[in-house]
């Protein structure tokens, strides 16, 4: 049975059992936040009014639709609404969390923060919004952010680490200093200054976060193109007449992407902590947008309110273990010297 | 008297077994040789011996004066290690702590096992450096390997090894890793320290030669078992069993003279290479790696060259193959290589191929064997259909004696042998004309060395190539070479017809060249049989 060096990787990492398992729960996890609208929405996902099909998810209706007074988008929360379509005849069919992210809930029990109820499983923070539904939505932003991160991060530096290895020489000197100096600039600082310039907003987090996060890797694609292309089957290739373009692309970038990969988990939770931190200075994404950076804020603001802290804490935690849990056995896995 | 009973040894990785119940003894004084091919379990005996890999499991018996070194407890084991039980290795580079210097490490084995102040022991190690006749000693004491030479930095291990003045030497293939001049000089040591201090050597290896030079009875080693043992003398003027006798025949034939002429295919006039160094901060200065090489190789004929490492070998190899830049002219059947650039030097390449020297470094492992042999087909003649391409990749491959179920294997499945044919047929399938061999076979057994030079000369047959032999193994060079040229220094010493030329060499670099390769009393001209 011949089998490619990529899949005896994986048959080695199915056999670590904590890295299998953690990488299916993450799977399914972040497979389930995709689908956060179906999993945590304030507007129900089918609603069969007066013998007609509503699909409030996909459209805006209007109150009156629903025999309301206003000329303005349903609120299916206010207990007139609920009424009308608990009429018999009437269908509402809701998600399992009745809240989005930015719903506030105005008719809780006690006064925001409110602790855990039937109505809100992990209580509300002090906008009076659902934590449950503000973890859902925030752990997908979370993960989707880090991995496009990640993306483009591993592009950059994969490239800059193709092109200082490949060439050498001249490149190599000018593109090195140039990305220590590009290393030294104060990161932080500058993500305060650009805060106060402009809105920040996801893309622009991007970007930044991005320009600065590819010279480690840069480092590791380098040193493995510097040797890599002094081996014999490189010098084969030239021998042969193989363009610098194809030997980069078919010889030296397979063999050179093991540190990549291994690092890859860890640069995917690295940027969710970037992003967690980022959002829990204020300098992140705005406060509308649902966070675990800006959750955390609020669990120190509200100390009291145990379950803001508590379970953002313990969301942020299980993801970053799932990720670093991937990360050993993706590690151990493209260690070609076992098995 | 015994001094070491080796009895049912075995030694195992998991589950796989390196060593099968392997029994064998030394008597003291004794040198016994150790033979087989790699993969043999012949090191990882030697090693089980001092139990110094940690992850093998060991069973069996290792008597050293009665006492089991496989039962001893570990405090009392580090007692016997270095003090009556020494080791030298194969690369003496990595064998010798790189940030220490060579007197320090001497130190330490004295003042471990001996208990010598720092002052004395610093002195003997100035005489044990003295003994193993490096020159300087007190001066050499306080420097760091990378600042010996290899042959030095042999000596340097074996001034540790017999610091303790132990009563058992293991030499697990101690001269392999230099050249052969270097080789000839550590055996003379080694048989010199030996009968000096009276202590048994077990001697591991995998040449014939030297065993023959040196040891006094062998022990045939192959898949983990011991298959015959008896002295030097006895075993090689009459092997009893099947695979000794293989081994034995494992030496190349010489090659027949041709006397006829055919047409140059190969014309280097004038060849020079240099590569920069950095003197101060921007001045850099031409290093001359070689110098006003000029050669020729006739069309279907075999020019070998020799030379030991460092002499420029591989450099001109890679300047006729155009991948490093040169001076001077190359001409392959009148085209003017040299003075070719980019598409047009690209176009050419067909003609002209070159099979490394490590079959494991050559082959890019991600990538399958199909992909690999077929590249050359993918630059040269794109317009190919992929079926058709992968008939020819099955046809070459066939050629070169590897079935065509290897097409979708990926190189780590192979043996040394067989990717070594691998690199062949990604040479061989653009049809060359002219082959550059960087030692093809140095990396391989004998018996496999032997399989590789009948295939090399049949595909000269076939097809009328020219090859450019590049070899320090001048039994090799015999057997495949019509005319031999003498590299030193990157400057060519002597050229002329192979049998002539290794028979009565005219330079004294020759000389000791042929020397040394004729250890013992295996003769070039007439091979062991």
């Amino acid at each position: 049975m011949s089998q490619s060096p990529a899949a005896r990787a994986w048959a080695r990492f199915k056999k670590n059992r904590r890295a299998y398992v953690s990488l299916w729960l993450f799977a399914v996890l972040f497979g389930l936040s995709l689908f956060a609208e179906l999993l945590s929405n304030d507007k129900p996902l089918a609603v069969r009014y007066h013998g007609q099909w509503y699909w409030p998810v996909l459209q805006v209706y209007n109150e009156t639709a629903f025999g309301g007074d206003f000329d303005t988008p349903t609120d299916y929360l206010d207990p007139y609404i609920r009424d009308r379509l608990a009429e018999p005849g009437n269908v509402a069919l809701f998600a399992p969390n009745h809240y989005g992210a930015n719903t506030i809930n105005e008719f809780t029990a006690s006064p925001n923060p409110a602790p855990p109820s039937s109505a809100n499983l992990l209580g509300t923070d002090d906008r009076g919004r659902d934590v449950l539904a503000r973890l859902v939505y925030g752990f997908r932003l979370s993960v989707l952010f880090a991995l496009a991160l990640t993306v483009v991060g591993t592009l950059i530096g994969v490239a800059m680490g193709a092109l200082q290895g490949y060439f050498g020489g001249r490149v190599d000197l000018i593109l090195q200093r140039a990305s220590e100096i590009w290393g030294s600039l104060p990161e932080l600082y500058l993500l305060i200054i650009l805060a106060s310039f402009f809105n920040p907003s996801l893309g622009l987090l991007l970007v930044l976060l991005a320009l600065f996060g590819w010279m480690g890797l840069a480092d590791y694609v380098r040193a493995e193109f510097l040797k890599n292309r002094q081996m014999e089957y490189v010098l084969a290739a030239r021998a042969l007449g193989v363009s610098n373009a194809r030997i980069i692309w078919r010889h030296l970038l397979p063999n050179s992407l093991t540190p990549v990969l291994a690092f890859l988990p860890f640069r995917v939770s690295g940027a969710i902590l970037a992003l967690t931190s980022l959002d829990f200075l204020g300098l992140g994404v705005p406060a509308s947008t649902p966070s675990l950076g800006e959750m955390l804020a609020q669990g120190k603001d509200n100390l009291d309110a145990w379950w803001i802290a508590l379970s953002t804490f313990t969301v942020l935690t299980a993801t970053l273990l799932l990720l670093i849990f991937i990360g050993e056995g993706l590690r151990s896995a493209l260690d070609t010297r076992k098995g | 008297m015994t001094l070491l009973t080796v009895d049912n040894l075995t030694a195992a990785f998991g589950q796989h077994r390196a060593v099968k119940g392997a029994s064998f003894t030394i008597a003291a004084g004794e040198k016994l040789a150790l033979v087989g091919e790699s993969g043999s379990g012949k090191s990882v005996t030697a090693q089980a011996i001092l139990r110094l890999n940690p992850d093998v499991t060991l069973s069996g018996r290792a008597l050293l004066d009665g006492d089991d070194l496989l039962a001893l407890s570990e405090a009392r084991l580090r007692r016997v290690r270095g003090r009556d039980v020494a080791m030298i290795f194969q690369e003496p580079m990595s064998a010798l702590n790189p940030v220490q210097t060579v007197g320090a490490q001497i130190v330490e084995v004295l003042s471990l096992h001996l208990g010598l102040p720092a002052r004395a022991a610093r002195d003997e190690a100035i005489r044990l450096l003295a003994r193993t006749g490096i020159p300087e000693p007190e001066r050499r004491v306080d420097a760091y390997p990378f600042q010996l030479s290899g042959g030095q930095r042999q000596r340097a291990m074996i001034a540790m090894a017999i610091a303790a003045k132990p009563r058992l030497l293991i030499a697990d293939e101690p001269t392999t890793a230099l050249d052969v001049t270097v080789q000839a000089q550590i055996l003379a040591l080694l048989d010199e320290l030996q009968r000096d201090f009276g202590m048994a050597v077990l001697f591991i290896t995998h040449d014939l030669t030297l065993v023959r030079r040196f040891a006094d009875r062998v022990a045939v080693m192959r898949d983990g078992q011991i298959v015959e043992t008896g002295s030097v003398a006895a075993v090689f003027a009459d092997p009893a069993h099947p695979y000794t006798r293989e081994l034995l025949a494992s030496r190349p034939d010489p090659l027949a003279e041709r006397h006829d002429a055919a047409p140059v295919r190969l014309a280097v006039d004038g060849l020079s290479v240099s590569c920069s160094r950095r003197r101060g901060w921007w001045r850099k200065e031409a290093v001359p790696v070689l110098q006003d090489v000029t050669l020729a190789v006739p069309a279907g004929r075999t020019l070998g060259v020799v030379g030991e490492s460092g002499s420029g070998k591989t450099t001109l190899a890679l300047a006729l193959m155009r991948l490093i830049d040169s001076q001077g002219q190359i001409r392959l059947d009148g085209v003017r290589l040299d003075a070719l650039k980019g598409e047009a030097l690209r176009a050419t390449r067909r003609d002209y191929q070159m099979v490394f020297q490590d079959p494991f470094a050559s082959l890019s492992p991600r990538l399958t064997v199909g992909d690999i042999v077929g590249e050359g087909l993918v630059q040269h003649e794109p317009g190919l259909p992929p079926a058709e391409r992968a008939l020819r990749v099955a046809a070459t491959l066939a050629e070169v004696g590897l079935s065509p179920d290897a097409l979708d294997r990926y190189p780590h499945e192979f043996s040394g042998g067989q990717r070594q044919r691998i690199a062949l047929a990604r040479a061989l399938i653009l049809k060359p004309r002219l082959l550059i061999l960087d030692e093809p076979t140095s990396a391989l057994d004998a018996t496999l060395q032997k399989q590789m030079i009948a295939l090399l000369l049949k595909l000269q047959r076939d097809h009328g190539l020219s090859y450019l032999f590049i070899s320090h193994d001048l039994a090799v060079v015999r057997a495949l070479a019509h005319a031999v040229l003498v590299l030193k220094d990157g400057r060519v010493v002597e050229e002329g017809p192979a049998a002539a030329l290794l028979a009565a060499p005219r330079e004294a670099y020759t000389r000791s060249l042929v020397e040394a390769a004729r250890l013992g009393d295996v003769s070039l001209a007439a091979p062991l049989t």
